[in-house]
């Protein structure tokens, strides 16, 4: 299923582009941003993994998830945990 | 005759819905009421690949769009496998109506675990994991529509089916919760609950039940479709987490 290396700026990319897509604007999206910030609900949260899934392989159990308070967290979990 | 057929929607031209427990009774009959709706349909099926293609080919000659899929939803990996197979062919699932079904009765004390663990399996986890996974295209689409079909046996006692029983009062329970995790995506999760209903798996029950029946009959497999139809249609958007009883009046 995963199709894209692992990288830092892979990761961040897709991360980013992908809350974008849930609807906050793509500039208020950076690394230090909370997701209560930018409105980013559980059910996102999910849908992002699922993504984050797809793309790198990496799955976030639903404990860990619940840890992730900001972009840059769920940037630094892929990342630790990518292949 | 072609005219007479409703043309298909803007939904239904951009994905697919999925029926389980298709080849006969009460899923056959959804499978070709949301067909006649313009949806392409995936007519799923445990054992009885014949009928299953009797439904398809009867779909197709009423101007339809259907295909068979084998798949016990029982199984870990059946709800991914049917739902993989039902997009390749006609894009996102974007209707699913969880319909398959089994019984085995017995009072309690004589229920075995393998008969209590079969009936679970299929009715509620069987339900859950398709539901689990159609959640995803329907999330993305911001758009979906689940319907299980429960049974009046659910919120009420029916002593013989305490089995039957508990499966279909966890999947009006898990209806409610699911319903609530998604309605603020356009995604609504409703039940039926079809008292005594004229199919193959009612075929051995007693003539006397009817004279519990307000209405003094048995339902068909069509009167409980069109309440189906009615919730899998874009209409029913502010409807979620309801259980339609669709009983004549049994649980009146």
């Amino acid at each position: 299923m995963a199709t894209t290396t692992v990288t830092r700026e892979n990761v961040e990319a897709k991360v980013v582009e992908a809350i974008a897509e849930l609807g906050p604007d793509i500039e208020q999206v950076t690394p230090y941003a909370t997701f209560e910030s930018l409105d980013v609900d559980s059910l996102d949260l999910v849908e992002l993994t699922q993504v984050v899934e797809e793309e790198f392989g990496v799955v976030i159990p639903n404990e860990a998830a619940a840890k992730l308070t900001t972009v840059g967290d769920a940037i630094e979990y892929v990342v630790a945990h990518g292949s | 005759m072609a005219a007479e057929r409703p043309g298909p929607t803007a939904r239904s031209a951009t994905g697919s819905a999925l029926v389980t427990g298709a080849s006969r009774g009460i899923g056959a009959a959804v499978a070709a009421t949301l067909a006649a709706e313009g949806w392409p349909v995936g007519v799923s099926y445990r054992t009885d690949s014949e009928a299953a293609d009797a439904v398809v080919a009867g779909i197709e000659a009423r101007g339809g769009r259907a295909m068979a899929l084998a798949g016990d939803v029982a199984g870990s990996d059946t709800a991914g496998n049917l739902i993989d197979a039902l997009e390749e062919r006609f894009g996102p699932v974007l209707v699913l109506v969880n319909n398959a079904g089994v019984r085995a009765d017995g009072l309690a004390l004589s229920i075995r675990d393998e008969e209590w663990d079969r009936v679970i399996e299929t009715n509620l986890t069987g339900t859950f994991r398709l539901t689990r996974r159609a959640l995803r295209p329907m999330l993305k689409a911001r758009y979906g529509r689940i319907v299980n079909v429960a049974s009046i046996v659910g919120p009420r006692a029916n002593p013989g089916q305490a089995n039957y029983a508990a499966s279909k009062a966890g999947v009006i329970g898990m209806t409610r919760t699911v319903a609530a995790e998604v309605a603020r995506r356009g995604v609504t999760v409703n039940a039926v609950a079809p008292g005594l209903v004229d199919t193959d798996m009612t075929e051995d029950l007693s003539p006397d039940l009817l004279d519990a029946v307000p209405a003094r009959r048995a339902g068909t497999p069509e009167e409980v479709a069109a309440c189906v139809r009615f919730l899998a249609s874009e209409e029913a958007a502010y409807v979620t987490g309801a259980t339609l009883a669709v009983d004549g009046g049994l649980s009146a």
